[in-house]
């Protein structure tokens, strides 16, 4: 029988917020990709399709109790590696890089999802072994391999922008639940000395590209070039803007990728301060009310899938706009419901549905 | 609340939710800082670099890789050139342009404006190339115009030199505009559109190697498209270098023995199948590419009747004529058909079905046993033993010396040639193999057909003993700074079906063509250095009574001449072909000669066993008079 609470907890604010930001991430890809020449379906229309599966999806997750999903957790993930695994077989090549599988019409890209991947599997490990003492090295031995195994495949596809993204969801989920101090120390310096391993195992090509991630001076014709440019266009919009369709930098394609991953640029030069600064309220009031969430969730899983959840939402906006604006180096990441890509609109909608979820649910513990 | 939280063990919830609060408020508060700073403090500053400065990415072509001959002598270098770029982004209105820069660039309005209209989906801070290679009148009239030239740029690049001009013309070959087509292939992910890259030759097979990578500038211009400021520079990775086993100083010879000539020299050492001289006649300047190419230089090389751009050592597939009795020889030997005794009688012509199939020499050569009737090249003892033989076990001969299929030579485009067999010809023709085509095709006429390079590799095995090899025209290819990247070894080799005195029979009668009384070789001979060849005759219109007299050059025989020396311990092999030369003994010998003689005058020492050849030759030559 269907529970009146659950409605009452219906996060509304938070389906406001994810609409609004979709709307201007579809009204910002129009002008990004204007004029819209050539036979294909244009990127605003193929975003509003993947919106509407996406909410499709994020509905369709609100019927289950997110425990449900927790308890799927593992053949979710191996499914997420089956399909990272058939990327580097079947993939198609971009730019140097295997990230799609190519699925008929449309192209997939399993990175994205193995974040949401990791989030629940991580989930399912810490409820399962919930410890009140604090987890000690040894019992991380198994999330640390649950985190290694998809995020050395991404790495090696490489999607760079996957992999830091991976690293810091892992490193947030490990600070909501309890790791002794001095486990945190072992962590540190077992990843530093990683580092080295992994590079030695780069390609050339590959280690240029990271030092280039680390120092676009280095490339100063490409990625270099992108960061002055995107300064220039979000600068150049001062507080006003120079209005919808107005941006002379994007109208020009200056910015490579300035539908997806430098979209923020186009928001900045042709909405102004203004125009950004409501974006990124809106960025900032959703993630709170995924904290929110977290917070008031009355069973541990509820508690880390959204706190693992926010993170994932907050890294992803705080690089990409950062990234934008030449605060942090370049790497593929996209916002979040902003940027144009089906892949990340599904993972987005599918992470919100499961915060909804865990918000109408908080008071069916006792049952 | 809290209780209920502290209830359920998460008393460690508040602090890290306050934490994370802590977090969110500070990294955001980070972008809002930086976004004011952008927008409101520099906003005014990047509104006017927005507006009126541009941002552009010059491209630094990157020099492409040198190719050298077995000394290191360079055969191509390069040159200052200039040539004009567009950026579409300064101008709204290219309408106006389109008059004046067809006027300065003495180019078609047309063919100007479906380039610009091309370059529509390009990024708009990226040049379009409106014409490579400009001249200095060009130069000038664009210089002079830049007002009415907004977005205009004359770039200097360096272009590619042949200073030997038609020297090894289809070895090299020559570079082209990327196509569109080309622009899409995996191989070129790195290419952009306005390239030149390899068409032919060495410069294609080798495209990824020479090209190198391209660097490049950031740099602000103001409104008029005038560089104002470096903010960034790649410097460019010359490409690699290519050693090849080519020696100058004998292909100039042999270009020149071949001068006004149509056919194809091949030059290789027999002792491990490098190529020391290639030509094929008639030719062109690759210089002609590398300056961009014009429409009516093109056609004349495409359309014309003589075929410049074919390499005929590899692409011409001619019947080899008398050459091919030395492989009819081995194969009578070594399937014991014939013994160096036997001997057959030469009337000047053989009767064979209702036909009179003629020797060369109407009068008849007499009784005559192999030795002499590869000397004298006399027909009628190979109409004896091709009968005797049959189509397909000469076939296995012929093969096994590498004729009928690609030799495996480095720069591709190589025509197989064709060896026939009795199945062949019915799956071609549905037609069984008549006795009497054994004749034809035991003096290498029929359907027998061989490009030069398989010659002088089949007759290289004769020299050293028994070994095919891959023809070798790349020894290295090496870093700028001098690393090995890849380093060829000497072409693999393949062991001839013959014993080694088979092969020394045929050495030794193949030295009396050029050495002995009444050989058809002798204007190949050159004292001190016992050279062994074959000349061979391919008729080009079938006929029926001897040798044709017709004075249409069309219709005249292509002559053969092939050899190697010294005959003991070979060093030099070398194939010439002259198309239409008429007799291979008056054709094609003495162009083989000068090639042999400029080797020999660089390379003095003697071979050890040249006496001792000598001598016993002599003494056979007395006995067989």
């Amino acid at each position: 029988m269907f529970d009146r609470r659950l409605l009452l907890n219906f996060d509304w604010p938070l389906l406001a917020t994810a609409i609004l930001i979709a709307v201007l991430g579809v009204a910002n890809i129009y002008s990004s990709t204007f004029p819209h020449t050539g036979d294909f379906t244009p990127f605003h229309l193929r975003q509003i399709y993947w919106l509407f599966l996406g909410m499709g999806l994020m509905f369709f997750i609100l019927f289950f109790d997110y425990r449900t999903l927790v308890r799927y957790a593992y053949p979710f993930l191996l499914f997420c590696l089956i399909l990272l695994i058939l990327v580097i077989f079947f993939g198609r090549l971009t730019s140097g890089s295997q990230r799609w599988l190519q699925l008929g019409f449309f192209s997939f890209q399993p990175s994205e999802l193995t974040k949401m991947g990791l989030i629940l599997a991580l989930t399912r490990f810490f409820t399962e072994a919930d410890n009140p003492y604090g987890y000690g090295f040894r019992d991380l031995i198994v999330p640390s391999l649950i985190f290694i195994v998809p995020a050395l495949i991404v790495f090696k596809q490489p999607d760079l922008g996957t992999v830091v993204l991976l690293v810091l969801i892992y490193a947030s989920i490990l600070a909501f639940v309890k790791v002794h101090r001095r486990t945190w120390i072992t962590l540190g310096v077992a990843s530093a000395a990683l580092v080295p391993l992994l590079w030695h195992f780069l390609k050339d090509y590959q280690k240029k590209r990271l030092l280039t991630f680390l120092n676009p001076d280095l490339d100063p014709l490409k990625t270099g070039y992108h960061i002055i440019q995107s300064k220039i266009a979000v600068g150049s919009g001062t507080f006003f803007g120079k209005g919808f369709l107005q941006g002379t930098q994007s109208q020009l394609h200056f910015l490579p990728e300035q539908h997806t991953d430098f979209i923020f640029s186009v928001l900045g030069e042709e909405w102004g301060f203004l125009g950004s600064f409501f974006l990124l309220f809106l960025f900032l009031l959703l993630i709170s009310r995924g904290l929110k969430i977290a917070y008031t969730s009355k069973d541990r899983a509820g508690t880390i899938l959204a706190a693992g959840i926010s993170s994932m939402f907050f890294w992803q906006s705080f690089i990409n706009v950062g990234m934008v604006l030449g605060i942090v180096p370049v790497v593929g990441v996209p916002l979040p419901l902003f940027s144009y890509g089906g892949t990340s609109v599904l993972t987005t909608l599918m992470g919100l549905g499961i915060l909804m979820n865990i918000s109408m649910r908080r008071f069916m513990l006792s049952r | 609340m809290r209780m209920n939280l502290d209830k359920n063990g998460s008393s460690e919830k508040s602090p890290t939710f306050v934490y994370a609060n802590i977090v969110l408020i500070v990294a955001f508060s980070l972008l809002f800082s930086r976004l004011w700073y952008l927008q409101i403090i520099k906003g005014e500053h990047f509104k006017n670099l927005s507006e009126n400065n541009r941002l552009r990415i010059q491209e630094i072509a990157a020099p492409r890789g040198i190719i050298y001959d077995r000394e290191g002598i360079p055969l191509v270098d390069s040159f200052p050139s200039f040539d004009v770029s567009f950026f579409q982004q300064d101008v709204s209105d290219m309408q106006p342009l389109i008059p004046v820069l067809s006027r300065s660039l003495s180019l078609d309005p047309e063919r100007l404006q479906t380039k610009l209209d091309g370059a529509k989906g390009l990024p708009a801070s990226h040049p379009l190339k409106l014409k490579v290679n400009i001249s200095r009148e060009e130069l000038a009239a664009v210089e002079t115009r830049r007002l009415d030239l907004p977005g205009v740029m004359v770039d200097m690049v360096i272009r590619r030199n042949y200073p030997y001009e038609n020297l090894a013309a289809h070895l090299i070959g020559y570079l082209g505009e990327i196509s569109q087509e080309e622009l899409e292939r995996e191989e070129f992910v790195n290419h952009k559109s306005g390239y030149l890259i390899g068409k032919y030759g060495l410069e294609q097979k080798f495209e990824l190697d020479l090209k190198g990578e391209n660097g490049g500038q950031q740099i602000e211009v103001n409104a008029l498209g005038r560089k104002m400021k470096v903010l960034g520079q790649v410097e460019p990775n010359p490409g690699n270098n290519l050693f090849l086993t080519l020696d100058l100083e004998l292909q100039k010879a042999a270009e020149e023995a071949m001068a006004g000539k149509k056919g194809a020299v091949v030059a290789m050492d027999p002792r491990n199948g490098d190529i020391l001289a290639l030509v094929s006649k008639p030719d062109f300047d690759p210089n002609l590419f590398a300056r961009g190419i014009s429409p009516a230089n093109w056609k004349g090389l495409a359309e014309n009747p003589a075929h410049p751009l074919q390499n005929r050592a590899i692409q011409g597939q001619y019947p080899p004529g008398s050459v091919y009795k030395i492989i009819g020889a081995i194969a009578g030997l070594e399937e014991k058909i014939i013994t160096l005794e036997t001997s057959f009688h030469c009337p000047g012509s053989f009767h064979f079905g209702n036909r009179d199939y003629l020797c060369w020499k109407k009068e008849g050569h007499g009784r005559i046993s192999l030795r002499r009737a590869i000397v004298e090249s006399c027909d009628v003892y190979f109409y004896n033993l091709g009968l005797r033989l049959g189509v397909d076990r000469l076939a296995k001969y012929a093969t096994g010396l590498g004729l009928g299929k690609e030799t495996g030579f480095p720069i591709g485009h190589e025509k197989p040639g064709l060896i026939p067999t009795s199945s062949w010809k019915m799956k071609r023709f549905g037609i069984p193999w008549q006795p009497g085509e054994n004749l034809s095709i035991a003096i290498g006429q029929g359907f027998n057909l061989v490009t030069p390079l398989q010659v002088a590799t089949a007759l290289s095995a004769v020299a050293n003993g028994g070994k095919v090899y891959r023809p070798r025209l790349v020894q290295s290819v090496k870093a700028p700074h001098g690393e090995i990247l890849k380093e060829v070894g000497p072409g693999e080799a393949k062991t001839v079906p013959a014993s080694p005195e088979t092969l020394e029979v045929l050495r030794e009668a193949l030295w009396g063509v050029v050495n002995a009384p009444g050989g058809t070789g002798g204007r190949a001979r050159i004292d001190g250095w016992d050279v062994a060849g074959k000349t061979g005759t391919a008729q080009v219109v079938q006929r029926r009574e001897g040798r044709s007299f017709s004075n249409l050059s069309e219709q005249q025989d292509h002559a053969w001449f092939a050899c190697f020396a010294p005959a003991r311990q070979a060093q030099l092999t070398v194939v010439a072909l002259i198309e239409h030369g008429g007799h291979g003994g008056a054709a094609a010998a003495p162009v083989a000669k000068k090639v042999l003689e400029n080797y020999f005058q660089r390379h003095k020492a003697k071979p050890p066993s040249s006496l001792k050849m000598a001598r016993r030759s002599s003494a056979d030559g007395t006995e067989e008079r």
